[in-house]
């Protein structure tokens, strides 16, 4: 008799699924994915290898020899340091550097990353930079493993009341625009002289990796804002690293007609995003497919693979999926199920064909 | 949730040459097959070898290019990195920087006695 198979919901709750389920759900998240996309499908093969690992009996599973992989991270500090907030903190009384040590020597992660002490904000760290790069030029002397440093780059921190720019929030329900779309391009280009600035100091230290963390996360205006500052920077820090990991699966058009070497950022899609990262100068691309709370899990991972492998394929540089709370696939809940945790790992590396997570 | 990733999927950093892959990602954006069999021809063993720890600790040892657990006397941080860039002919940002401000970069002939 076929038994039910043990998984979950996209927000992590435990339920039973009949095989038949399974394979249907996993259909209709490549379908969901492949139309948004307009983006091939996962073969019927694919499929079937996503059946099985997702109907393993064993709690945890795993790639075979070989075929390992390589991480980054956006959460080194904010992990062991935190409290639970966006980065499932465990509250420890620990300095930046004593987490990016455990990091690297008890967790054996291939990379560590530092991030600000103080504050998320562009503009602030700017303001502290000098102790950002002491920061990391002590924990550099001390890690053997690529440390990179962290930022997100939010254009929501240039808009009023925050910030010096009219906020598109406030602007476009009131029918302006013009106003909106100004403001945000006025915004970019601050954000992108900002940036360009920190990774300039940040280089000047020895700084093996910029990460720009949650990019577009306020839609196609910062996105266009980083990418013209990893161009600058390619130029002007030759020597360091960009990481670029994306806020979500679609850049969302708040301005809706910029352009980046001709090309329309809103509604891009991540293997059209890699693309336009690639020509800036990104070194590694991370793309975000957004965990649906109300689907399964055989649902959502089905959705996810469908994206990155085809962003796998286009891209000429390194892909490491964001698979971390409420992306990749992975439950949104702040204590991530370690069943479907190693379970998403296994299905980008071996479906996906990942490069890194 | 590293951990588990690192359990299930992961090379594990300095237990094996998960670090030494990850520079080739960022140095020379290399994709992983590619960074995997450049890392395992410098090091020369087999891909198998390359993830195995029984064979890469000791390997880590004697290159100097640092080790997860804490041996007296053997090269970490920065002494490993000096040594990994040397190793995989790659510019390491932050052992150049290291080399420029330690005056290593000057030849010891003219170095301050």
């Amino acid at each position: 008799m076929v038994k039910d198979v043990l998984t979950r919901m996209g927000d992590g709750q435990r339920i039973k699924m009949s095989p038949a389920q399974i394979k249907e759900d996993l259909l209709a998240g490549t379908k969901d994915a492949a139309d948004r996309g307009r983006i091939p499908e996962l073969g019927s093969s694919e499929l079937e290898q996503l059946f099985e690992i997702i109907a393993d009996k064993n709690r945890i599973v795993g790639v075979e020899p070989g075929e390992e992989i390589v991480f980054t991270d956006d959460d080194t500090v904010v992990r062991a340091r935190d409290d639970e907030g966006a980065g499932g903190g465990i509250g420890l009384p620990i300095s930046r550097m004593l987490a990016i040590l455990v990091h690297e020597r008890a967790y054996a992660q291939d990379s560590a990353l530092i991030d600000s002490a103080a504050s998320v904000n562009v503009m602030e760290v700017k303001a502290e930079i000098a102790g950002e790069m002491t920061a990391y030029e002590t924990a550099s002397l001390l890690t053997t493993i690529p440390l990179l440093y962290e930022l997100s780059p939010a254009l929501l921190w240039y808009f009023r009341p925050l910030g010096p720019y009219g906020n598109p929030a406030d602007l476009l329900p009131q029918g302006k625009i013009q106003e909106a779309r100004d403001a945000q391009e006025e915004a970019a280009v601050h954000l992108m002289n900002d940036l360009i600035y920190i990774g300039e100091q940040l280089s000047s230290i020895g700084c093996d990796c910029f990460n720009l963390d949650t990019t577009a996360a306020s839609g196609d205006a910062e996105f266009y804002g980083v990418l013209k500052a990893v161009s600058k920077l390619k130029e002007v820090a030759p020597n360091m690293a960009v990481e670029m990991g994306m806020a979500g699966e679609f850049v969302l058009g708040m301005h809706g007609q910029i352009k980046f070497n001709g090309q329309r950022l809103a509604g891009m899609f991540p293997h059209q995003q890699v693309k336009v990262a690639e020509a800036a100068g990104v070194d590694i691309f991370g793309p975000a497919i957004n965990t649906n709370c109300s689907e399964s899990f055989p649902w959502n991972i089905a959705r996810t693979v469908t994206f990155v492998k085809q962003t796998v394929i286009v891209s000429n540089i390194p892909v490491h999926v964001n698979a971390g709370m409420g992306v990749g696939g992975v439950p949104m809940h702040p204590t991530p199920p370690i069943d479907c945790v190693t379970r998403v790992a296994k299905a980008m590396v071996q479906v996906g064909k990942v490069d890194g997570l | 949730m590293p951990i588990a990733y690192s359990m299930a999927a992961g090379m594990g950093g300095i237990r094996t040459a998960g670090d030494l892959v990850m520079w080739m990602q960022l140095t020379r954006k290399m994709k992983l097959a590619e960074a995997k069999q450049y890392v395992a021809e410098k090091l020369k063993v087999s891909l198998m070898d390359m993830v195995d720890e029984c064979v890469m600790r000791d390997l880590r040892k004697d290159l100097g290019i640092g080790t997860i657990t804490a041996l007296p006397g053997a090269a970490k941080g920065i002494e490993a990195k000096c040594k990994i860039a040397e190793l995989l002919g790659i510019n390491i940002n932050c052992v150049n920087k290291f080399k420029e401000r330690a005056g290593l970069l000057v030849p010891a002939t003219e170095r301050v006695k």
